[in-house]
């Protein structure tokens, strides 16, 4: 009995100690995140429970109020994930979306890599010169640079032209419109925010450990192995998370780049808005969206605990 | 200094004495430039089996480049270094006999102490079970048994030392090579971890290659040191030799403290020489004969300890071979010793250690003492370079 008034008092005098500073800077983060996060993510999920209507806004109220007859309404559907589940063309979307951001993640980590090695390695101005020069791109508006590789990978765009001039082909490759030219945008798009984790952990590597495993026998590709790629796990964790979360749900890319058979849920989710004005349907894309990312996401998070 | 005990009938202990022993590691001319600067420049040296060799020198001096080439990770621009009579030109890291023991120690972070260990036997393809009972006595050697799952950042600085040591140990490598290995260890801690060294590199036989900078650390490990300056081997001999006859004042002002004086030798003889010293303000006899010519300006080196300093006024004391008049300008008491500055009539400064024998305070020397400094004539050594 003592000993819990005790410790009742220890906690009121912990609690007494956490100041306002401190509560302060734990507010507004809180704050930001219920605001812009948590608040829109219960109105979609509260549009997602009804059904569509042609009225303003186009979707039927879930909770009603008659004030005469003193009596509530609360109509819920699950009709939308239902219908989700039933048409395979959703499903389709969903699988191909992430077979989509994963070949792209996987190909953005091998091309990543190598750059943010070399960055990691190369002497204190040139690592600044390079640096930018894997920056410079967000200079200049992302829309701008998917309408580039348009006309870059057209039927007489430049890349034809130059392979034909060469003389390694006679007729022009069918690039864009096709997947390959979805997965070109996604990992051209996304490979700074591989490469700037990578390095950060890259440049934190002591090269005597390197060193070391090859002077107690490692060769390269085993000190490699064994040494560098266990040490950039939390970098390549941060990088695949930073390309995969947008890849799945991008919407540009595909819309622009690729053909009218690359299905990605993204573009489902813009259709059935603003195409369909669905937009109970279009919450419940989103909404299914956003649990299938969670799953890698907390996986991803677990391996990084380990890894540190 | 550890070599004091080593009677030098020996030869089997002291190989480098005798001309025809074969050494274990031959280092041939070789030279190390980055670009304009050169590293390492043409140093030949020939160390023994079972040997302590220090390479000793400032930082920038040459002594951890010339040993990464040992170990593999530079190539030499020319020359070349064999191992056990085979030529290392072309052979990687991960293939020579060598291992190093670095600086930072780099452990591998992600690893515990065991996998650290076992790293080195696991990469050549030993069976398990025997990795497991080597990693278990070589941690048993260095004490560190019940850390071996511990990962490195919950080590301590000495135990971290300590893995790496085992580390590089455990694959019982030809040549053991190690920078700075006492480098990061406080000084109580370094003290005790010199005598564990030295203790463990008798028990295992391995020959051992030590880069310091610490004259101190190289004096109690060595069996021999190599004093590098500017990529050159300026002088190679045993700890006392090079404390006792520094072949040039580069290597008796880097190791330990010494006092020199420049001078004009006055009387070349056969087995002993007189320098006219303005410096000192008289004559230095040195009882050993030096090879120059007449009138030639050398520099003469005397050590703090083998000074003898003795109140006395100066009209008393008419010789002037051998003995400096000056006054104490500055004392530093020690405890064990103490160290005075003395201003010679010259106007140069001489450091002069004494041990402090007596405990009353009534005789002790203190500032503005006139004193008398004398030395005997085998105290001092001729440095014509």
């Amino acid at each position: 009995m003592m000993n819990s008034t005790l410790k009742n008092s220890r906690l009121v005098n912990r609690l007494m100690t956490i100041n306002i500073g401190r509560l302060f800077v734990i507010l507004v983060p809180m704050l930001w995140l219920a605001t812009f996060f948590f608040i829109p993510f219960l109105v979609v999920f509260k549009i997602s429970l009804s059904e569509a209507i042609i009225a303003v806004p186009p979707y039927s109220p879930i909770f009603e109020w008659d004030a005469t007859d003193e009596y509530a309404t609360l109509k819920i559907t699950f009709g939308n994930y239902l219908f989700l589940f039933e048409e395979y063309f959703y499903l389709d979307a969903y699988l191909s979306s992430v077979k989509i951001a994963v070949i792209s993640t996987i190909i953005t980590l091998l091309v990543g890599f190598p750059i943010a090695y070399v960055i990691a390695k190369s002497s204190s101005t040139m690592r600044s010169i390079l640096l930018a020069l894997v920056i410079l791109p967000f200079w200049t508006s992302f829309l701008l640079r998917v309408y580039a590789w348009m006309g870059l990978l057209k039927k007489n765009g430049l890349v034809n032209e130059f392979l034909m001039s060469i003389g390694l082909i006679d007729q022009p490759i069918q690039m864009l419109q096709t997947d390959f030219a979805v997965y070109l945008g996604i990992v051209y798009t996304y490979l700074p925010f591989m490469i700037l984790p990578l390095y950060t952990t890259l440049e934190k590597m002591d090269l005597n450990l390197i060193e070391a495993a090859q002077d107690l026998g490692a060769k390269p590709y085993q000190a490699f192995c064994l040494v560098t790629l266990p040490l950039a796990k939390p970098g390549i964790i941060a990088g695949c998370l930073l390309v995969f979360i947008p890849a799945v749900g991008e919407f540009v890319i595909p819309a622009l780049l690729g053909g009218s058979d690359t299905l990605m849920i993204g573009r489902i989710l813009w259709d059935e808005f603003f195409l369909n004005r669905d937009w109970p349907m279009a919450s419940a894309v989103a909404i299914i969206m956003l649990i299938v990312l969670v799953g890698p996401i907390m996986f991803m998070r677990n391996g990084n605990k380990e890894a540190v | 200094m550890s070599l004091s005990s080593v009677p030098e009938s020996i030869s089997s202990e002291t190989p480098w004495r005798t001309s025809d022993a074969t050494p274990y590691v031959k280092i041939e001319k070789v030279t190390k430039r980055f670009g304009d600067f050169t590293a390492v420049d043409s140093v030949s040296l020939d160390i023994y089996k079972n040997e302590l060799f220090c390479l000793l020198g400032g930082s920038g001096s040459g002594k951890s480049t010339l040993l990464r080439m040992l170990a593999g990770f530079e190539a030499p621009t020319s020359g070349r270094i064999l191992i056990d009579g085979v030529d290392m030109s072309h052979i990687p890291p991960w293939e020579r006999p060598v291992n190093m023991m670095f600086q930072s120690y780099a452990l591998f972070p992600h690893m515990s102490v065991e996998a650290n260990v076992a790293f080195g036997l696991k990469r050549e393809g030993v069976p398990a079970a025997q990795v497991k009972k080597r990693v278990a006595d070589i941690l048993d050697m260095v004490q560190l048994s019940h850390l071996a799952r511990r990962k490195p950042h919950m080590l301590s600085g000495g135990q971290r030392q300590r893995v790496a040591l085992a580390r590089s140990l455990v694959k019982q490598p030809k040549l053991l090579l190690l920078d700075e290995p006492l480098g990061a260890l406080d000084k109580k801690l370094r003290e005790e971890t010199q005598f564990e060294l030295m203790r463990i590199q008798e028990e295992l036989g391995i020959t051992f290659v030590v880069v310091t900078h610490d004259q101190e650390e190289a004096m109690t490990l060595a069996t021999r040191i190599g004093v590098m300056n500017n990529g050159v081997i300026v002088q190679t001999a045993e700890p006392h030799e090079v404390y006792e006859y520094p072949s040039n004042s580069f290597v008796a002002e880097f190791i330990g403290n010494v006092n020199l004086f420049s001078g004009v030798v006055v009387d070349d003889e056969r087995d002993s020489v007189t320098i006219q010293s303005d410096d000192m303000g008289g004559l230095i006899k040195v009882d050993h004969g030096i090879s120059c010519a007449p009138n030639q300006t050398v520099s003469v080196a005397i050590r703090p300890e083998k000074l003898r300093i003795a109140k006395q006024s100066f009209d008393l004391f008419d010789s002037n071979v051998n003995c400096a008049k000056g006054q104490i300008i500055d004392v530093a008491y020690m405890g064990s010793q103490s160290i005075y500055k003395v201003k010679l009539l010259s106007g140069n400064e001489v450091r002069v250690t004494q041990p402090n024998v007596s405990r009353s305070s009534e005789d002790r020397l203190t500032w503005d003492d006139h004193v008398i400094l004398t030395w005997d004539p085998d105290s001092s050594v001729v440095l014509t370079s």
